[in-house]
């Protein structure tokens, strides 16, 4: 295991109010896999990802305990945090530009990450980047290592964000929404990409995305969080296919326009996900449930084992019902 | 007769900085019939959204005809479009960048009303109540500012607005984007519903193949300025027969093709083209993997299909294509390349 999240909150003071956006998240991280971390906007999927690598918001209150290899990541110093993103953990995010320095070359930039934690001389580490940028599927990387971000096209960025995070040898990579911004043959492209990186590397991937597609393709574990706690937890092709939370079958259907014949309804879930400050009692979801009962509305529905998933909900979908019927 | 019908249109602008002329859209011929969806799709860059524009005559054609219900419009003026207005309406992706922000929901419902000079006998209120619940906002408070709805909501309020003077098409830029997954199939509900209760016509432009597969009647696929497929929606995603085609199908993976073992999609190699670089032959060339010498001498023409309605913008269509084609359109309903 290589991450171990234990009862992970953070929230925010706002008007003298404490607003909780991630409640009480527990999960674990195996060495190797691609773990995906799914949500709407509001579900606490960003945070929670981002406060794996000590990048939480410096306003953020947070509590529990978010350990990589056995080190404690939540209040640990900025310095030592500092240190461990680059050779440890690397990130990337939905927009190249922001990782980026725009007046600086790029092949410099993936060389500073290297020689800031001392792992190479400049001489050394302009030929790492170099090597950095060949290993990402960049045709002419004396031609990208020479040019400021600007110069280069929008896909030579991202696989020029994805050389940076990874020049100085880290072994979890935290992505972003990495392809939500790319057209769909170049998100095509970052996936297989990353997937090489992946096993070529050795690292293990913990992927942030509200895009099931991009799901439906790398996931090996899936977390699905709403309004800040988690719906379902579990291996990617139960929770794909045979989903047994509501919010879960709910999305998934709602992704699988290929399969509802054209021009007809899609099993789109009501009304919207609740903002900061504004998630109802009992289970969240509970408004938006086409299954919610009385007890949804006042009784948090605690986590459970149901099947090969672990689940909060007092009535899930029974297992072994495939995707297509329990959409009825 | 086509209700909008696109005749060989093309956009050039000119690059501020160099002077040089960039053809955003090269040539496209597009008709859209009464109660018809007809589904724009493409990548950034590909020129749908100009040809968006030039369709709703926000901006100006260098080349071609529009025309409106057989009445060339082309050359109307702001004025002379007026009427023309209240019948092709618009909804774009963003709805709190198209909205002005400044404005209360109910300005915002009242707008149009007031630049047409539409009076109504029952109440202007109670007809702005009225399309907002037709949209499914029945109790929004409407004295309040676009800043304090979800984006879900306020794609709801532009298109309550695009309603309000009862057009006969709605030209949608992307009216899903950037909307949450479950918010998005909302969207496309509503959208369907309207034009079952309406028989409203739609000219929607997206990048997501999934939802023109599901939303149009049939389908345009464009390419650097230029339509390269065209046809029925259900034969398009069943069966697509230009390489581009079969690369966009193959690139967004689906649910169903997870469950495929062994299910592998078709790559692009290369950046998305540069409408300032044009490549020689067919534009689609440098990124083919079927590319051979006629394609980097010979513009293939866009041409129909034998036995369809199809038509292909492809020198090796159908005989070379049409087997990786049938294979795509399997993968994406879970099913086994066919032997």
């Amino acid at each position: 295991m290589i991450l171990s999240v234990r009862d992970f909150s953070i929230g925010f003071q706002r008007e003298g109010e404490s607003l909780v956006a991630v409640d009480g998240v527990s999960f674990d991280v195996e060495e190797g896999e691609t773990f995906v971390i799914i949500g709407e906007s509001g579900s606490g999927k960003s945070l929670t990802g981002m406060s794996v690598a000590g990048l939480q918001p410096p306003t953020a209150f947070v509590s529990g305990s978010i350990r990589f290899k056995d080190r404690e990541m939540l209040r640990r110093p900025d310095a030592e945090l500092r240190k461990m993103r680059g050779p440890e953990i690397g990130l990337i995010y939905q927009d190249p530009l922001s990782s980026l320095n725009p007046v600086w070359p790029v092949g410099d930039q993936i060389a500073e990450t290297l020689t800031a934690h001392g792992l190479a001389d400049r001489a050394e580490a302009r030929k790492r980047a170099i090597e950095m940028l060949e290993r990402v599927r960049i045709p002419d990387p004396h031609r990208v290592a020479a040019a400021y971000p600007h110069e280069i096209s929008g896909g030579m960025r991202q696989r020029a964000m994805i050389a940076m995070a990874l020049a100085a040898g880290p072994s979890l990579l935290i992505a972003d929404e990495p392809t939500t911004a790319l057209d769909v043959t170049i998100k095509a492209q970052m996936l297989e990409l990353l997937a090489e990186l992946k096993r070529e590397m050795a690292l293990t991937i913990v992927l942030i995305t509200h895009d099931m597609g991009v799901v439906a393709e790398v996931a090996d574990r899936i977390l699905v969080l709403y309004a800040g706690r988690i719906a379902e937890i579990g291996p990617a092709d139960a929770i794909m296919l045979q989903p047994s939370h509501p919010y879960t079958a709910a999305l998934m259907t709602s992704a699988m326009i290929s399969q509802t014949p054209a021009k007809q309804d899609l099993n789109a879930i009501v009304g919207g996900a609740p903002g900061l400050g504004s998630f109802p009692a009992g289970c969240r979801f509970h408004p938006r449930c086409p299954r919610a009962q009385h007890d949804c509305l006042s009784v948090e529905p605690p986590r459970r084992k149901f099947g090969t998933v672990e689940l909060a909900c007092h009535y899930p979908i029974e297992a072994a019902m495939p995707l297509e019927i329990a959409r009825g | 007769m086509a209700l909008l019908e696109l005749d060989a249109v093309s956009k050039t602008f000119s690059q501020r900085r160099s002077g040089r002329a960039v053809q955003a859209v090269a040539g496209v011929s597009l008709t859209v019939g009464k109660g018809e969806t007809l589904g724009l799709v493409g990548e950034s860059g590909c020129g749908k959204s100009t040809l968006a524009r030039l369709a709703l005559k926000l901006v100006d054609v260098t080349g071609g005809r529009i025309r409106f219900d057989g009445t060339d419009v082309t050359d109307y003026g702001s004025r002379r479009m007026l009427p023309i207005r209240r019948r092709l309406q618009a909804v774009f992706q963003d709805p709190l960048a198209s909205l002005n922000a400044r404005m209360t929901i109910a300005e915002i419902m009242r707008e149009p009303f007031d630049t047409h000079g539409v009076r109504l006998d029952s109440g202007l209120e109670a007809r702005i109540r009225e399309l907002l619940s037709f949209v499914g906002l029945e109790n929004i408070d409407i004295q309040k500012l676009p800043g304090q709805f979800s984006g879900g909501q306020l794609q709801r309020v532009a298109i309550a607005r695009a309603l309000a003077l009862e057009p006969e098409i709605i030209v949608a830029d992307e009216p899903t984007s950037a909307l949450d997954p479950s918010i998005q199939a909302q969207i496309v509900n509503l959208m369907l519903q309207i034009q079952r209760k309406r028989g409203i016509s739609y000219l929607i432009i997206s990048h997501d193949l999934d939802v023109i597969g599901h939303v149009a009647d049939r389908i345009a696929v464009m390419y650097l300025g230029t339509i390269i497929e065209q046809g029925a929606a259900a034969e398009i995603m069943e069966r697509p027969l230009h390489p581009y085609t079969q690369a966009l199908l193959s690139a967004a993976p689906t649910l169903a093709a997870r469950r495929q073992i062994g299910w592998k999609r078709i790559m692009l190699t290369g950046d998305p083209p540069n409408p300032a670089n044009v490549p020689s032959g067919c534009r689609f060339h440098p990124r083919c993997h079927l590319a051979r010498d006629i394609c980097r001498t010979d513009v293939p023409p866009l041409r129909a299909m034998p036995d369809s309605s199809r038509m292909v913008a492809c020198h090796l269509a159908p005989d070379v294509t049409g087997q990786a084609g049938a294979d795509v359109g399997r993968a994406r309903r879970g099913l086994a390349p066919a032997n």
